[in-house]
């Protein structure tokens, strides 16, 4: 057994209420440089839809992940060493700008320059890549709320795979939010697929970042991740990818997308898990054994062999003390209400979602009977084949069951909880079929519904004599320099400069303003 | 002027060729990237970039195979004058036609997508033109001289020059008589070997064939701190 330690993240969709309020401050921290306009390290995308970029949830188009190969061993989807290396020169499974969408400004000058005149004068778009006027027909959200859904979802591919259609007119409909970041995975394919090695995965954290100074621009990662969440900056011609806000990480505090976080659904946590497993729960045979395959990967940090294990294998105490607080060990293993996202593509995901009740309180709303009636729920949730069906697709490599199982436990939650604080009773006979003993339900409860700042973000700080080493060693981040997601003002000194876009130029011939 | 077209000019090239990676090496290793523009055009690029790239690389191996291997050598392994000029013509031909053909939709889609267009730096043009003049010369040199021409024995005159340069013994008078057409078809490439370390063709030296050995998943420390009983042998460690 060799311990690693994981922050993860577990998001609670039935509170997200699609603010984009996490998109943006993130954005406004590591992607508003010119280059990664159109990049969104956190998204917040409608379900049903197309997503972001479009349809990437179709790996038969794009071909991330992994799969199994006929002999059951684990193969990248797009294909063996050899064959990706072959397809540098043009990498056919790449998205191009317009399956994500071209990103715009407007000229803003008009409104002051405009000469005086009897109209307004109104502002244009211009296309942030070319500089040129261009039409907006598309966006990272561009189907929020189902805007424009009965045109575009039906491309949905997790639509595709369900055997009754859904109906997306208006009043028939359900629907629900679906905020992303990368998934820190424990088999990552982005770290696979980067043929410069400049992906990798930290020991300490595991946090999945790529080396500004190694990224050749061969741009395998990209599309060799099944979520599309690494990206080509286009300017520097490197990738880049969500960091997991490591450096607030590192000091102990949540990620930005996390702290920001208008309906308080984010938590974030360590999970100890074996890493010697990891292969072999990517292998399982049927995909639909992935979830409990990747749950067996994850130890229980109470068990004292393990936390033996983890002091062997270097992990410090306070970090294992953290790992046994954690809300996201609480939700994935013991209550067991959170799932990975898209487990079937083996990549380990380690970014997990409680499922919505919504869809299924929508419903019973809908033919209008009273959703605050567990019993209307339970049937609901049994009946209503296409919302579960859905829900499946998304968390579950298609098995109603899982979903169904925790859609049960979250409204014996909601039942058990109003009969204690409304009725002031115990609902003893709502525990039995949800498998759950009171206290636990009651602390589920608590974690879910009014869990304060640091009950939420069990964060523990990097160590000390790591962080001096740290800044003793550095004498620059490759993240700085006017190109880098650092920004800090970082410029090499003697007679070079970094132009806007990260290059490397004579400071004669860089322009004003871009080096010092 | 001999001596100095055939003996300095090759020293100078080569010195900002050397020198220049190394600096370029030590100082810029965010700056050294294929700059991949696939993200904003992919439909031309699919086509060409194979093209130029698999063409160069048969084109790079005709000239080593031209250039560094005496004719002694292969005349020893049996091949004659006569089947040495239809090989190398032939393959000569066929992969400057996929280099130029390659190029051209490179070119094309850098003049015509108004989002390449943008996003072509300095660099980019100094090194399209140096480039296309290149290879334009070694087609005409190829295809005027050795295919439709006369033909041309280089592997007298140039490949002896050339391997002297290399060798540090270079002899300026072997390139006197050479044709004008393979003059400057060597020049330009000399330029383009002074240029080369300043331009996004130093990802060149950065194709990734350890990959075909490597673990798939790399695993680093945050730290170069010495900890207790660590689960990897060293820093930068790479285990599946
Ligand atoms: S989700 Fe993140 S860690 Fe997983 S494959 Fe994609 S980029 Fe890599
Ligand atoms: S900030 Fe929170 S509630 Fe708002 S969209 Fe993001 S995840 Fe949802």
């Amino acid at each position: 057994m060799r311990v690693m330690a994981q922050v993860a993240m577990v998001m609670n969709l039935d509170k997200c209420i699609g603010c984009h309020t996490c998109s943006v401050t993130c954005k406004q921290t590591w992607t508003n440089r010119e280059g990664v306009e159109y990049v969104w390290f956190n998204n917040v995308e409608t379900k049903p839809g197309v997503g972001y970029p479009k349809r990437y949830e179709d790996q038969e188009r794009w071909r991330g992940g992994w799969q199994l190969d006929a002999r059951g061993r684990l193969k990248l989807r797009a294909g063996g060493r050899v064959k990706r290396l072959l397809n540098l020169f043009a990498n056919p499974d790449l998205p191009d700008l317009d399956d994500y969408y071209e990103p715009a400004t407007y000229d803003y000058d008009t409104l002051i320059n405009a000469p005086a005149g009897p109209h307004t004068p109104v502002i244009r778009p211009k296309s942030a890549i070319t500089g040129q006027d261009m039409a907006i027909t598309w966006g990272a959200n561009w189907e929020d709320d189902l805007g424009g859904a009965p045109e575009h979802a039906p491309a949905d591919p997790n639509l595709a795979a369900m055997a009754e259609k859904v109906k997306l007119e208006f009043d028939k409909t359900f629907m629900f939010h679906l905020p992303r970041i990368c998934e820190h995975c424990l088999n990552p394919a982005c770290v696979a697929a980067c043929p410069s090695g400049a992906m990798y995965k930290r020991e300490e954290d595991g946090i999945v970042l790529v080396d500004q100074n190694r990224c050749r621009g061969w741009r395998m990662c990209v599309s060799s991740c099944p979520y599309k969440k690494v990206y080509v900056n286009h300017k520097t011609g490197k990738a880049e990818k969500c960091t997991f806000c490591f450096p607030r990480i590192e000091a102990g505090q949540p990620t930005v997308c996390a702290e920001t976080c208008v309906g308080r659904l984010r938590y974030i946590g360590l999970i100890l898990y074996d890493a010697d497993a990891v292969l072999d729960a990517a292998r399982a045979a049927d995909p639909r054994d992935l979830l409990e395959a990747q749950r067996g990967v994850f130890l229980d940090p109470d068990d004292p062999a393990v936390v033996d294990a983890a002091r062997a294998s270097g992990i410090s105490d306070d970090w294992i003390a953290a790992a046994q607080r954690s809300p996201i060990y609480r939700l994935a293993m013991r209550y067991r209400v959170a799932l990975p996202l898209h487990p079937e593509y083996r990549t380990l995901p380690m970014v997990w979602y409680i499922p919505p009740l919504s869809p299924v309180l929508d419903a019973v709303t809908g033919v209008g009977a009273d959703a605050d009636d567990p019993d209307n729920v339970f049937h609901a949730i049994t009946d209503l084949r296409i919302p579960l069906e859905y829900l499946a697709s998304l968390f579950s490599a298609g098995d109603t069951e899982v979903v169904a199982g925790v859609l049960m436990k979250l409204s014996a939650m909601r039942a058990y909880m109003r009969a204690r604080t409304v009725d002031g009773t115990v609902a003893t006979d709502l525990l039995e079929p949800a498998g759950m003993a009171a206290s636990d339900m009651e602390e589920m409860y608590r974690l879910l519904a009014i869990a304060k700042y640091d009950e939420r973000y069990v964060v523990p700080a990097a160590h000390r004599e790591d962080a001096a080493a740290l800044a003793a060693q550095a004498d620059g981040c490759s993240l700085d320099g006017d190109g880098g997601p650092g920004m800090s003002g970082f410029h090499p000194s003697g007679v070079t400069g970094r132009r806007g876009d990260g290059r490397l130029g004579l400071k004669l011939f860089i322009g004003k303003g871009t080096a010092s | 002027m001999t001596v100095a077209l055939w003996a300095v000019v090759p020293y100078i090239a080569l010195t900002i060729f050397v020198v220049g990676h190394v600096w370029r090496w030590r100082v810029d290793q965010f700056g050294w990237t294929s700059r991949t523009s696939q993200v904003l055009e992919s439909r031309l690029l699919r086509l060409g970039s194979p093209l130029f790239h698999l063409g160069a690389f048969a084109a790079i191996g005709g000239h080593v195979l031209g250039l560094l291997v005496p004719k002694t050598w292969t005349e020893a392994a049996g091949v004659d004058e006569h089947l040495y000029h239809l090989v190398s013509v032939s393959a000569g031909t066929v992969a400057g036609l996929m280099v130029v053909a390659g190029l051209a939709l490179l070119l094309a889609r850098r003049l015509t997508n108004p989002r390449i267009r943008r996003a072509t730096t300095r660099a980019d043009k100094v090194l399209f033109t140096v480039l296309a003049a290149v290879i334009l010369l070694g087609m005409t040199a190829t295809v005027g001289q050795n295919l439709l021409g006369g033909g041309y024995d280089y592997r007298a005159t140039i490949a002896v020059w050339f391997r002297g340069v290399l060798t540090f013994h270079p002899d300026p008078g072997l390139m006197a008589d050479v044709p004008l057409i393979f003059q400057a078809h060597a020049l330009s490439a000399w330029l383009l070997a002074a240029i080369w370390p300043f331009t996004r063709l130093v990802h060149v030296w950065s194709a990734p064939i350890a990959y075909l050995w490597r673990p798939y998943v790399v695993y680093r420390r945050r730290t170069a701190r010495p900890a207790p009983a660590r689960p990897f042998e060293r820093e930068g460690a790479s285990r599946r």
